[in-house]
């Protein structure tokens, strides 16, 4: 579904059964990569969907479904399927990229990740074979394009913004969601003063304090600034300083809960998205998988969702270059390796078809590219987001995937150090700076 | 198996039958010696390759692949083709992240020893005493031991949670008041917090080790100082500790390279935070490897965390581990003139 939801929602104890099954399928199918056995072509193909649902099956029977269906209308290909948990499909895709033993149909994240595994060989130009789908899903696709080639066909794609507990903001008075950061930290205040934790961060996984540096740069840039940025790593334009100076200013507001340091972000019974589900915190900030996280972390019907739980995109900055409109988001896109038979990415094009992509935004499985799919998304909050999505002036891709893992890696540590007071605005420039003149 | 198994078999028989023409008598004695240095060799090969093989695929070949990786900008995938010599290595040095990793291994080496060894030897020296309940004692001791890192590395992030872990709700329950962002997010604090959750884990190790060197100190010795009325501290000073030196040269030397390998605890405990305050060089090496997709720096980390604990190793045989060895042949010496 979402770029960093699997690992969380899965439990230790899960995790153990799901690194079984996973080695287990990972040694029958990679033998098979655009191999055909018996006079059928196989297309093995590799997913994170792993989840399973007692009532609508989860995406996991969702995808087996589609699956079936295909090689129904399509007799001579078989599709082999590896479902997996988030981080162990990372892992697995570290090592099928090191060995050259990659699936047909993997997940592309796009940004600086896509440019090295396009100029490593690595992923198969679908331009002309999926011409038709990439002009139906339009803007989506630019985070899949390199030099004007597209290399992978999102299928979900979410912005960040605030996920709130409208209970607990009522408990503290605020009638509406905040929409300039003066606001915000107004509301800060009076969460404090009905003594409710405002907001909840997991620092210690890194990304989710990255995200909000994201954002105070995303106001403070504007938008040429920051997609020449990402082409030519270069950090020089003081609005990236001016980003983090707002983002002092919010961290000196003490609006975190305690302990937010060592707080994980989407695992463990403290963790950030476990402290908003149980409503220990009033906010956090996080993308369109949060609700599925937060389902993932505490029992059934128990965790903050519904009615309950509120959205808002993060506020405008006063005086900041950046377009308020602008969002931070990204998603997930189905690519196709580069030795992979056609029928793989025939059945990528299926994938992003209006039938498939309506049951997938149907089952909450994320938020779909297809225009036509729009409406089947049902959950209010997700709505809201949807729109905020589709009327976005420009989508920034997450800064850590835009810049490649390692001037993001690099960016994300300097940022934990600004959260933790050991690091200036200037100094994470300096320190991103100096991962991408290694680069 | 099987293979090894039949070998066995095959090999028992003809020694026996040899066995008994041996014994035959008026038989001229056969010249066995080629034959059996051979099968003797056979009889090694066989039963050291599965070992070698292992070894060479699980450690040999990725230490040489690690070696490999450090000359070169790899990010993980396509060919290694970026060849930049020792760059990698200037790299890492003069990164102040790794210099900060290996201040805060020192840290530990040093802290786990200063710690560790009087509290091990201190309750080594009291559970080798005769009394009620000294089994259980022992078994509590040693229990932390026996726990996986890992699992002892969650309970203690558990205990040790701001606001709801049990440390700080003990402590506010005496009137203290923990750190606001807890014993492992604040970064004056966090690496202390390691050593002492270290320290509760390892020091069963210690005491074990001490109590089994104290069951080697000759009951003798202690009955003629009873004889000449020396104290009980006294026998411990003169007698005991000097007795146990080779056991406890033997254990700083385990404590110092787990010390500088520590990865499991710290990794699940700060994930090397806040803000850099516990990394250590292992947690640097995955850091950049598996995180960063820099395999280069990450193997010529590896390399240079490899070099430090063999350098270190070295010197501590022959500075330290050296003297067990003189003081055996003193000993040898001095019973000769006695």
């Amino acid at each position: 579904m979402a770029r960093k939801t699997r690992g969380a929602a899965a439990l230790a104890a899960l995790c153990a059964g799901v690194l079984l099954t996973t080695a287990a399928c990972g040694g029958s199918d990679s033998s098979n990569d655009g191999g055909s056995s018996g006079g059928k072509t196989t297309v093995t193909w590799w997913h994170n969907s792993n989840e399973t649902d007692k009532v609508t099956g989860g995406g996991k029977a969702y995808y087996e479904q589609v699956a079936a269906d295909y090689e129904k209308a399509h007799p001579d290909v078989d599709i082999k399927i590896s479902a997996m948990a988030h981080e162990d499909m990372l892992t697995k895709l570290d090592a099928a990229m090191q060995s050259g033993d990659m699936p047909d149909i993997y997940m592309e994240r796009g940004g600086g990740e896509l440019v090295s595994h396009v100029e490593a060989g690595i992923t198969k130009d679908i331009s002309d074979d999926a011409a038709d789908v990439i002009s139906n899903l339009g803007a989506s696709v630019a985070g899949w394009q390199v030099d004007g080639k597209t290399y992978g066909l999102p299928f979900s794609m979410g912005v960040v913004g605030f996920w709130y507990n409208k209970d607990l903001f009522a408990q503290a008075g605020i009638t509406a969601a905040p929409t300039t950061l003066d606001e915000w930290l107004t509301d800060v205040d009076k969460l404090k003063a009905a003594d409710i934790v405002p907001v909840s961060v997991g620092v210690k996984d890194k990304w989710p304090a990255g995200h909000w540096w994201y954002y105070t740069v995303l106001r403070s840039c504007s938008q040429d600034t920051l997609q020449s940025a990402v082409k030519s790593l270069d950090f020089s334009d003081p609005c990236f300083v001016k980003g983090g100076e707002v983002l002092k200013q919010i961290v000196d507001a003490k609006p975190f809960n305690q302990g937010f340091l060592s707080t994980p972000g989407q695992t463990g019974t403290n963790g950030a998205s476990s402290l908003l589900a149980t409503g220990k915190a009033a906010m956090e900030l996080a993308g369109h998988w949060e609700p599925g996280v937060m389902a993932g972390l505490v029992k059934d019907g128990t965790g903050l969702s519904g009615d309950k739980l509120g959205w808002f995109p993060f506020p405008a900055v006063d005086g900041g270059a950046g377009d308020p409109g602008a969002q931070l988001g990204g998603g997930d896109a189905w690519a196709v390796s580069k030795d992979a038979p056609e029928a793989a990415v025939d059945f990528v094009k299926y994938l992003l078809s209006d039938e498939v992509q309506t049951g997938f935004a149907a089952k909450n499985m994320g938020l779909p590219t297809n225009p036509a799919a729009g409406s089947a998304v049902k959950d209010p909050a997700m709505a809201q987001l949807l729109q905020v999505r589709d009327s976005a002036p420009f989508i920034q891709l997450y800064f850590d995937t835009a810049f490649g893992t390692n001037v993001g890696n690099a960016m994300n540590d300097a940022i934990v150090n600004l959260f933790a007071g050991q690091a200036t605005p200037q100094q994470v420039v300096d320190a991103t700076q100096k991962a991408a003149d290694q680069e | 198996m099987t293979e090894t198994a039949t070998a066995v078999s095959g090999h028992d028989a003809p020694v026996a039958r040899r066995a008994q023409a041996r014994r035959a008598p008026g038989r001229p004695e056969r010249p066995a010696g080629r034959s059996d240095a051979w099968r003797k060799r056979l009889e090694i090969a066989l039963f050291i390759t599965p070992a070698l093989v292992l070894i060479a695929l699980f450690i040999a070949w990725p230490v040489f692949y690690a070696v490999r990786f450090s000359v070169y900008k790899w990010k993980g995938f396509g060919p290694l083709a970026d060849f930049v010599g020792l760059d990698n290595y200037r790299l890492v040095l003069q990164d102040p992240d790794f210099l900060h990793a290996v201040g805060h291994n020192f840290t530990i080496v040093a802290g786990s020893i200063i710690v560790q060894l009087p509290l091990g030897l201190g309750i080594a020296l009291l559970l080798n005493r005769k009394m009620w309940g000294q089994g259980i004692l022992r078994t509590i001791i040693f229990v932390p031991y026996v726990l996986a890192e890992v699992v002892a590395g969650v309970v203690w992030y558990q205990l040790l949670q701001p606001q709801y872990g049990m440390v700080d709700a003990i402590l506010g329950k005496v009137g203290l008041t923990p750190p606001e962002q807890g014993w492992l997010g604040t970064p004056e604090y966090a690496l202390w917090t390691v050593l002492a959750v270290l320290t509760w884990k390892y020091l069963g190790l210690a005491v074990i080790l001490f109590l089994a060197g104290l069951q080697s100190v000759p009951e003798e010795l202690y009955e003629s100082a009873q004889l000449d009325g020396a104290s009980w501290w006294q026998v411990q000073r003169k007698i005991t500790i000097p007795l146990l030196g080779p056991t406890i040269r033997t254990w700083c030397f385990l404590s110092m390279i787990g010390s500088l390998q520590l990865f499991d605890m710290v990794w699940i405990l700060t994930g090397g935070g806040p803000a850099g305050a516990t990394t250590t060089m292992a947690t640097y090496l995955i850091n950049q490897g598996t995180k960063s997709h820099n395999y280069g720096i990450a193997g010529a980390a590896s390399v240079i965390l490899f070099v430090i604990a063999f350098v270190m190793a070295i010197l501590y045989q022959i500075f330290i581990l050296r003297r067990d060895t003189q003081d055996e042949s003193r000993k040898a010496r001095k019973k000769v003139k006695a």
